[in-house]
């Protein structure tokens, strides 16, 4: 509760929006011991007197009455009416949601029912109507107003019952006999009520403006009584000549209604735990780069990653995701990136083309380059020009990366028209063609499917022919084939090896199984916390892993026809990258670690194109 | 598509109804006898006699509603006493003022909260974000009549822009620029309130949205800026934002009836508060029924627009 508080006043607006509450209500719970003038004694000699003229601080209205006397009486009975009307709402709101939501079936069928309909009018006209029937007064305003949010309440407070009625608590008082009455007071009553109360606190400053409303429509509070409504109504036939008697009440009632607003908003963020963790946060256009140290010098290589240090910076805690990393791949090359979940790997691929998601991602070192340029830091224009068109992604589980709003042949005539001016007939033709060369029957029909009309290897597919859209350099894939079935699996590796030989493109694939790595990729780069702990020609490294991790890491791999053998799971979970141990990030997990595993810092050695980042090598490379 | 708008018109037709029974259920609330409430208690016995007739009240509860109903079916709302002519007729003129005003501000506040919403995602934490929230805060904390009063003050009375009141001049008015200009200002203040629910929802929706995993495939295909955020990002927080819209209508609508109020403007919720003033209940029941079934119409509307912009909702 205390750390409740100090969230929402940390919050300086809701603060603020506490503060001004608290001393409205101070004032009119004094408001009796003010030493105030009747606010209903008349004197017409006194009438319209402007703000701070003799003895009326505030002025005085048509009649000659104290302005601020009938303003803090007028607020008293104002939020008085509001707060009752809230109490009522929710005592009876609440009765017929716990009522339905306990019982179910039929009674909660035929509750509900009405409570729809009782929703399907605009709030206004059932409360004119209750009170054209009641006829006009405050007490009829009141219960107009408190009948018009019960639905809300019931609707509310059902919704939470029907997840209680369900569980155990309930039947076992059930089975120990308790009646309906019982249950419903002792046990669910007790669960439901913070529902309840946060509920109220959200309407209440809305009940209070609605009783205000009808006062001012003449419907409420009847003089000589009045409340900020009435107030408010009735100095408007003065508004031109004596606005003053308008501004009065009118301000009076703009502060109660946002100084709860900003309580209510206050209260709603501090109980949200996405705002702290900064999920609510947009993603930028590129990843933010914050880059120090040295920029490493440039290479032939057609796409190099250069010791690159990706970060993401959560409050004060900073997670290196990726700690150093260093790739590169040639036209037509095909380099595997392997890994647990976790490692980097994902982040790294995202890091080339600045699409991780900042905030929270920082990219704090290293270079990219591509065909010698350095993209990290790179203007937007640049990065965007490459994207798609130059580097692509296919990205895991095409259902959430499609757009699901838009047919795939959208999509695709979209990926080709951000890098050429086509027209739209000319973008949806190359869009089939896409289509079938990713070996999708029927393209041109198909192309008029949204995403959640393909099946998944389809929707894999769609991703791929995106990828190929613009005829890129390279093809980033991120773990492309975890989500689909095996048959479909080694369809999409097979179409993936036949683009790279016919169309010369070099491809980075993001995997964390072996076998996918041993049937695509020329070379292999393991990864570890950040960090890779090993690379070097596919075969070489399936033949005799060096990095302890990576000898676990491919006895996990199952082989078909290969008989009955234990498979080793390695022991233990990848470390946290924001409280990484010094030394070797594995040595906790392996079963061949040394006091000196534990200092310093281990470099990546090794003839190229080999290299191991152990001590203690299983082969020397 | 039409199956489906036809599918959900059917469905209105119980709303329809419970809609007539509330109303109906309501108005029997008026405590003693409904005649000498109706007409004072300097009426006659004569005339008390046959008003009850009149109003059917010789007949049971559950025949009246039919009979009721009936004559709304054939288009018969009753008589206004106060007004002396048949309230259909009222109802239906007032109703026209209202939906010029209400359906301006309706359009305003969509159109406008929307761009706040997503100006306001696009630069989060950004002064254009700072200032929108600032006075999206300010607009749904005003009470729509005082901000309606406050306008009057500032742009009629001292700045002498616009008119103070009413839907035309009363002098050489009528045409279309004379009804623009008496509709500024309560369109404005009317939209305020809602434009501001709109914008806050709108900036949820879009900053939902943005983190979503094919707003990154967007980007990475090289979509620029620009269309991420007024295509992808926008179209699908619009899923989120268009059922508000129909709930917002209804607190157009609500509002209207200060609006109406405050600017003389002589729509279906002056009219009510009127005739609830006078008593004159057929008039406000006839209202309430009409004005309540076209907002049902209006939110199936909402739905159809839902289902054009969703093709994953089944039609």
């Amino acid at each position: 509760m205390s750390g409740f508080l100090k969230l929402l006043f940390r919050n300086r607006l809701a603060a603020m929006g506490a503060l001004v509450l608290m001393i409205i209500l101070a004032l009119i719970l004094i408001a009796p011991l003010l030493p105030l003038q009747d606010p209903d004694v008349t004197a017409t000699a006194d009438r319209f007197k402007r703000p701070f003229a003799d003895g009326h601080l505030l002025g005085t209205d048509h009649l000659g009455r104290d302005l601020l006397s009938r303003l803090l009486w007028g607020t008293r009975l104002s939020l008085a009416v509001g707060i009752a009307a809230a109490l009522i709402a929710a005592a009876i709101g609440s009765a017929i949601g716990i009522t339905a939501g306990y019982f179910g079936g039929r009674t909660d069928n035929i509750i509900m029912r009405g409570v729809d309909m009782l929703m399907a009018f605009p709030y206004i006209l059932l409360a004119l109507a209750i009170v054209a029937a009641l006829g006009p007064g405050l007490m009829n305003a009141l219960i107009a107003v408190a009948a018009v949010n019960v639905p809300f309440f019931a609707r509310n407070i059902r919704g939470v019952t029907v997840g209680l009625a369900g569980r155990e608590f309930i039947d076992a008082a059930r089975l120990a006999g308790k009646g309906h009455m019982r249950i419903i007071l002792t046990e669910l009553l007790p669960n439901v009520l913070p529902v309840i109360i946060i509920a109220m606190s959200t309407t209440v400053g809305w009940m209070i403006l609605e009783t205000a409303g009808l006062s001012f429509l003449g419907l409420g509070s009847q003089p000589p009584q009045a409340d900020l409504g009435s107030m408010l109504g009735e100095a408007r036939s003065a508004l031109i000549s004596h606005p003053h008697t308008s501004i009065v009440p009118g301000i009076m009632i703009f502060l109660i209604v946002m100084s709860i607003n900003l309580l209510g908003d206050g209260v709603r963020d501090a109980l949200d735990p996405r705002l702290r963790s900064g999920a609510l946060s947009r993603p930028r256009a590129t990843t933010l780069v914050e880059r120090t140290g040295d920029i490493p010098a440039r290479t032939d290589d057609l796409l190099a990653i250069q010791d690159l240090h990706t970060e993401f910076h959560v409050g004060s805690r900073i997670y290196r995701a990726v700690g150093g990393v260093s790739l590169a791949v040639k036209p037509g090359e095909c380099l595997g990136v392997i890994g647990e979940s976790g490692s980097g790997k994902s982040v790294t691929a995202l890091s080339v083309m600045g699409l991780v998601a900042s905030p929270p991602g920082v990219i704090t070192g290293g270079a990219v380059r591509f065909q010698g340029e350095d993209l990290i830091g790179a203007p937007y224009e640049t990065l965007r020009r490459k994207r798609g068109d130059r580097v692509a992604y296919i990205f895991q589980d095409p259902l959430s990366t499609l757009h699901p709003l838009y047919t795939v042949g959208q999509q695709l005539a979209e990926a080709i028209q951000s890098h050429h001016k086509t027209s739209n007939t000319e973008a949806r033709a190359h869009a089939i063609q896409l289509l079938s060369d990713v070996r999708i029957p029927n393209a041109a029909a198909r192309a008029d499917n949204y995403p959640h009309e393909l099946s998944g290897g389809m929707r894999q597919r769609v991703g791929i022919a995106m990828a190929l859209a613009n005829e890129p350099d390279v093809i980033i894939a991120d773990e492309p084939t975890t989500a689909l079935d095996v048959t479909v699996q080694a369809q999409i590796l097979s179409l993936l090896d036949d683009l790279r030989r016919d169309r010369g493109l070099a491809i980075i694939f993001i995997t964390h199984d072996f076998g996918v790595v041993a049937q695509l990729c020329d070379r292999v780069a393991v990864m570890y916390a950040g960090r890779i702990v090993e690379e070097g020609q596919t075969q070489a490294v399936l033949d005799a892993p060096a990095h302890p991790y990576t000898r676990r890491l491919i006895a996990c791999v199952p082989e078909l026809g290969g008989g009955r053998r234990e498979l080793a799971a390695i022991p233990g979970l990848p470390p946290l990258v924001d409280d990484l141990p010094p030394g070797c990030a594995f040595a906790p997990r392996c079963d061949k670690a040394q006091a000196t595993c534990r200092t310093g810092e281990i470099a990546l050695a090794g003839t190229a194109p080999r290299a191991v980042r152990c001590l203690y090598p299983e082969v020397t490379v | 598509m039409g199956g489906y708008i036809l599918k959900r018109l059917v469905s209105a037709v119980p709303v329809l109804l419970g809609i007539t029974i509330i109303v109906f259920l309501i108005m029997s609330l008026i405590p003693g006898d409904p005649a000498t409430a109706i007409l004072g208690s300097y009426a006659t016995p004569e005339n008390v006699e046959k008003l009850n007739r009149d109003l059917g009240l010789d007949k049971s509860m559950v025949q009246r509603y039919f009979i009721w109903l009936g004559n709304m079916l054939t288009g018969d709302f009753g008589r206004s006493f106060s007004l002396n002519r048949p309230v259909i007729d009222e109802v239906l003129e007032r109703f026209n003022a209202t939906l010029i005003l209400a359906g301006t501000s309706f359009v305003l506040c969509a159109i406008l909260g929307i761009l706040a919403g997503v100006a306001s995602a696009a630069r989060q934490y950004g002064l254009a974000d700072k200032a929108i929230t600032f006075v999206v805060l300010i607009g749904i904390s005003v009470p729509s009549f005082f901000l309606g009063m406050m306008m009057i003050l500032l742009f009629a009375v001292d700045l002498r822009w616009l008119p103070v009141s009413g839907m035309f001049a009363i002098y050489g008015g009528g045409d279309l620029p004379d009804l623009i200009n008496h509709l500024i200002m309560p369109a404005l203040a009317l939209a305020a309130v809602a434009t501001g629910v709109i914008a806050r929802l709108s900036r949820s929706a879009m900053l939902e949205v943005l983190r979503q995993d094919y707003i990154r495939t967007a980007r990475a295909k090289g979509v620029p800026e620009r269309r991420v955020i007024m295509g992808h990002a926008l179209r699908a927080a619009m899923v989120s934002v268009i059922p508000v819209l129909g709930i917002q209508a209804g607190f157009v609508l609500s509002g209207a009836v200060y609006i109406e109020i405050v600017f003389q403007w002589p729509g279906v919720g002056r009219m009510l508060v009127d005739a609830i003033l006078k008593r004159d209940l057929l008039l406000v029941q006839g209202g309430v029924v009409f004005v309540a079934a076209c907002y049902v119409i209006f939110n199936i509307v909402v739905d159809a627009a839902q289902s054009l912009l969703d093709p994953r909702i089944k039609t």
